[in-house]
Parts: C-alpha cells; structure tokens; sequence
C-alpha cells in the first residue's frame, strides 16, 4: 500500500515538474510572460527593506556609544545624503586627483584649491599636493574598484554579499535559512532549463547550418536564437524590462556598457545580433564557436596587431551589407563591475558614422551578474548566478548618434559613453578597463605633469 | 566584504589602533576593508606592487616616494596594517583631536613632506635631492637651467646655517606661513 502511494506522488511530483519546464519552454518560444518572476521579485524586494530596518536598528545600538568625530560632525549631514552614483558610500572627500587625460582636477572644487590660474613661484610645499593626492588614492580611488563587485547597502539575504548579517536577529535567520532552501529548490529546475536552452542551441545551429546562405535560413536563425536566449533567460529568473525599443537597430553598430556574459543573452532576447569578441576558451568559447555555426560573429585575439586591422576590415564589410545582422560590440574591452562605464575604445567608432547606444544597468539586491573573471571561472560564476535570487535587469535602447563633422573617433566614443553612463545612473570614467590586467604605460604621467609645470613661473 | 573585514579584525587589536592613531572604530573598519582588498596575494601585508597596482598612485609623479614613506614605517619589504594605519594616521586633520593625538601633529605632517624630499634619509635636503624631486614634478616641461635656478633659489631663501643643505628645522621654518593642516590633512565622511 506504500510503495503504491510513494510511487504515486513521485508521479505527479515528476509530472507537476514536466508541466511548469514545458510551459517555461513553450512561453519562452511564443515570447510571452504570465508575470510569475516579476511577483516573485516584488515581494523578494519587500524582505529586503524589512531586512534593513533589522540590521539598520541592530547598528545603531552596536555604534551607540562611538563618540562623534567634531570632524565628521560637518559633513555629518551630507553623508546621510551623500550617494555616489557608485552606489557605495564614500569615506574621504577627495580634494585632488589626477587622471591620464585631464590631468589635475579638483573634485571638491575647494576655493582654497584653485589652481586653474594659479602662477607662483615654487615653494617646497607645493609637493603637499601630491603626497596628498597619493594618500588620498590609497584610501579609495575610482578605478580599482571598478573590478571588483559592488558592495550593497542593503544586505540581500545572501552570505556570499555580507558576512555576519545572518546572526543579527532570529527573525533574520530564520528568513536566511529559509532563503538558502529556496534558492537550492530552484537549482535543479534552473539546471534542467539551462540544459535544454543548450541543447536546443547546439541542435538548431547544427541543422540550420545546413542549410545555404538564403533568406529562409536567417529567418529560422532569428527565431531560432530569440528562443534559445529566452530560455536561458527564463533559467537565470531574469527580469528585464527595456526601455526605448522603438530605437532598436535594424542594421549598423550597436555599443553597450558590458559586466558580464550576460549582457550578450539579455539583448539577445530582444533581437538578433553579431557579435565582436575576444576569442575565449573553455565553456565560454565553446558557446561562442556553437553561435557561430549560423551568424557572422566576429572573434578576435586581442594581443595579436594584425587582428585588428582585419577586424576593421570585416566590420567595415559586415555593416555596409544591409542583409547582415546588426553588430553588438561592447568598446570598454572587458567585464565591468556596473557602477561605472570605462573608456571606450575608439575602433567601433572609426568604422561607422552612426552608432545605436544601449545601457545596460542590473540590480544587484538580487544577484550580481559582474563576472570578476580573474577571481572566479565561468563554471563558478554560472553556478553563483543560478542560485541568486534573480537577475533584474533594465535595458535602455538610445536614440541613435551620428558623428559629427570634424568630430574625432576619440571625442565621438566619449560623447557616446556619457549618454550611456547618464541613462544608466552609471559613473563616466576615462581610465581604461584594460588596467584589470596591465600596468600604468610611464607616458600617463605626462599630463600632471604639465599641469603642474603651467602653475609654475620660470624665469 | 566590509562586514567581512571586522570579523576576522579582533577587538583587542582594533582598540589598540584606536588609541594609537585617533581613528574611530567605523574608519578602522573601513580602512581594513580597503586593505584587504589591495593585499592581492591574501598574506596580511601589502608589498610595493600592491600600492603601484592603484592606477592613479602608480601615474602620481611621487607615487613612489609616496609608497617609500610606508616602507620607511615597517622598515622592512611589506607593510601590515597597524603601520599602514599610522602613516594613514598622519593624515587625519589635526582639528578633530578630543585627546591629543601625536601622530597627526603638524610637526609630524611636515616630517612626512621632509621625507618626500629627502631621498637618501640622512635628515637634510641636498640640491641634487631637490633636483631629482622637481624633476618628478615638471618632466619635460622645464630646462636644466631653470630647474636648477629654481633649486638654487629654494635652498638660499630656506638655507639658514650655510651648509647648503635644508635641514628639518630650517625646513619647519621655510614652511611658517603655509597652511599644513589644510594641505596634508584628508577630509573623513564617517
């Protein structure tokens, strides 16, 4: 009589499963939604503040007896305020900084600091600025954390963002454990998903591969990869909401903002791209060299010169054939922790008068989707994002850009970086991403030190 | 990763820090925090490379006398975070003391500027140390000459007992009328 009844719910239980994946498979197919994920991160949302009215009161009596610093008694009022478009919170007032570009720059814009049109003889203090400048760098400066992922103000229920938070309360705890149940629930559903999203990928590229260069064959593509992406989507729980799509690009030259894979699945969901990249190994380049089967993507080595001139070469090819797919390229070069939108290489800008910009911001309250690829292998970083929350995401389609006459490459990416660093709330830096990997070049310095030489009188 | 830091910073230890250097128990943390997140190989001590790794240190003319003053602190090839805090201490505005604190006097902001010049560390600036510094400072942009016009006029004006050399007190006293507490003095939000 047991084994009747054990074998009965593990029926309907396996049956139940089947039903909610096809119907997830069979919405993502016909691109509709039944509004499940949206609820689902509403009411995650609503935890959340409860969390932080716990911890925020938890805090307070903690930090209860620190006498207040007559220091920070001034800006007491403007730190309760004071956010970043980083998101973080700052600790110091940066007084001086110094960028390869610019030069010298007050960001406090202190009166006693003027040294726009400062000309003075030199005094010995005069290296105060820069030893102060350099300490203040060592306490925090824009670029290193860039690369790192972005610390959250609220603590989302998840050990991985904020250690401890757990113990504050038995309400919070409780709440914990049960998110951490939750979550590994959903694993095997997010697994299976992403399963089929893959295999659905590899067989319709290696049937549709066959067939020759025609009209039909992109067609089966587009609905093709708009389905398997939705998939993978529906895999993460992502919840993107786009922005502007009647600003969409037909053909030409999309640029985005870029944190991580992802980026490529989510605008993928909306319309079919080719892709430019570096070249990668492992899972990564395995999905990458499957994409390829059916559509132009362009890949690349990035240390190899001769690459580039051929890539320009293809670029310049592949935009001016108005049967071919538009181009996604991503100009920051690498992964992006979110906050911030990094120098854009000037390449894409040199091959096209006009430019379609997309932004791309994610909420990390419910899972960060920046891949810190040095920390961590895509294996580690897939795992990481099934078991978050969700991935929520807005995407922002710009009007598109069109270069002006006498207008460098240079100054056209940075005009084109700061609508994108604007409509994302995101902070516009002129550092180059590629300094996660390499070191300062010795001529950087060369502008500071103009600078400075400006303020001098010499005889 | 901030709470992170404070657990594994022992309360004995963060006390003691406290009362050396003036700091509150929050900057501590947060100080801690950054440190952490520069020491890249995880061994509880910054080197050289970790420093320069911060991109806007590494294009600072004197970004490496900078690193150098931490150095001279642990007097040793790394720097741990009790000695990264008192140079940081150095910093702290000197109007914010409740309990007089002496890391952070002026006497001792202007040691930090002395050492700045002061490249073999034998407490007096020579013409060729000014010489090299302003070199840092300008690159390119200014002449032999007139660099070592510059450094000539420096170390009369400031030259005091003839040797042609500035010594720390003739340094404290080139620097009477100059503002150190807001030139050498980093503005803490919490």
């Amino acid at each position: 009589m047991d084994g009747e009844f054990l074998k009965l719910t593990l029926y309907l239980l396996c049956s139940t499963v089947c039903c909610v994946i096809g119907l997830t498979v069979v919405l993502a197919a016909i691109g509709k939604s039944l509004g499940i994920r949206k609820l689902y991160t509403s009411v995650l949302l609503s935890i959340f503040e409860f969390g932080k009215s716990k911890i925020e009161r938890y805090e307070k009596q903690r930090y209860q007896r620190e006498p207040k610093d007559s220091e920070s008694h001034d800006d007491s009022d403007r730190s309760d305020k004071e956010t970043t478009e980083n998101g973080g919170d700052p600790l110091i007032q940066r007084d001086i900084a110094i960028d390869a570009y610019q030069g010298i720059r007050i960001p406090s814009n202190r009166a006693d600091y003027d040294l726009t049109n400062l000309k003075k003889e030199f005094h010995m203090s005069d290296i105060m600025y820069f030893a102060k400048c350099g300490v203040e760098t060592i306490i925090e400066d824009e670029v290193t954390k860039c690369f790192t992922a972005e610390e959250l103000r609220t603590w989302n229920f998840l050990t991985r963002t904020t250690h401890g938070h757990q113990y504050v309360s038995v309400r919070l705890t409780v709440l914990w454990c049960l998110g951490c149940l939750l979550r590994y629930l959903l694993l095997p559903f997010r697994l299976v998903l992403l399963s089929i999203g893959l295999s659905w990928l590899l067989i319709s590229t290696a049937v549709i591969g066959l067939l020759p260069d025609i009209s039909l064959r992109r067609q089966l593509n587009r609905y093709a990869s708009l389905i398997c992406h939705r998939i993978l989507c529906r895999a993460c729980s992502a919840v993107v909401t786009y922005h502007g799509r009647e600003n969409m690009v037909k053909n030409g030259i999309c640029v985005a903002n870029h944190t991580s894979p992802l980026d490529v699945i989510i605008l993928s969901c909306d319309n079919c791209y080719s892709l430019v990249g570096q070249r990668h190994g492992g899972f990564l380049g395995l999905v990458m060299k499957l994409l390829a089967r059916t559509a132009d993507h362009i890949y690349f080595e990035r240390s190899e010169v001769k690459d580039r001139f051929i890539v320009a070469k293809r670029l310049k090819e592949h935009v001016e054939d108005k049967n071919k797919l538009p181009i996604l390229i991503f100009p920051e070069g690498t992964c992006i922790n979110n906050t911030s939108v990094m120098m854009f290489k000037k390449g894409s800008f040199e091959v096209s008068d006009d430019i379609y910009p997309v932004a791309i911001k994610y909420d990390k309250r419910f899972g960060d989707a920046f891949w810190n690829s040095s920390k961590m292998g895509m294996v580690q970083h897939i795992f990481d994002l099934l078991t978050s929350w969700a991935l929520v995401a807005e995407v922002w389609y710009l009007p598109p850009m069109h270069r002006n006459e006498n207008e460098s490459a240079v100054d056209f990416a940075n005009r084109v970086k700061k609508e994108i660093a604007r409509q994302g709330g995101l902070v516009d830096l002129s550092w180059d991403g590629q300094l996660k990997r390499m070191k300062v070049k010795d001529s950087w310095k060369t502008k500071t030190q103009d600078d400075f030489s400006k303020i001098l009188k010499v005889d | 990763m901030g709470s992170r830091a404070s657990i594994q910073l022992q309360e004995a230890e963060l006390n003691e820090i406290q009362s050396e250097t003036g700091f509150s128990h929050n900057q501590i943390v947060r100080l801690y925090s950054r440190f952490t997140s520069l020491d890249k190989g995880a061994i509880g001590c910054l080197s050289r490379e970790d420093f320069l790794r911060i991109p806007e240190l590494a294009i600072n003319p004197l970004g490496d006398r900078i690193v150098h003053a931490f150095f001279t602190e642990s007097n040793n090839e790394t720097v741990n975070f009790r000695q990264f805090m008192r140079v940081l201490a150095r910093f702290r505005p000197t109007k914010s003391n409740q309990n007089k604190n002496k890391l952070n006097t002026r006497e001792e902001k202007l040691k930090f500027a002395f050492r700045m010049y002061d490249l073999d560390g034998d407490d007096k600036i020579s013409k060729d140390e000014l010489l090299s510094v302003l070199h840092m400072m300008v690159g390119a942009n200014i002449s032999e000459e007139q660099l070592g016009s510059i450094a000539d006029r420096t170390i009369s004006e400031a030259d005091t007992d003839g040797d042609n050399q500035i010594s720390f007190e003739e340094f404290v006293q080139a620097m009477e009328r100059v503002d150190v507490e807001q030139k050498m003095s980093i503005r803490f939000l919490h």
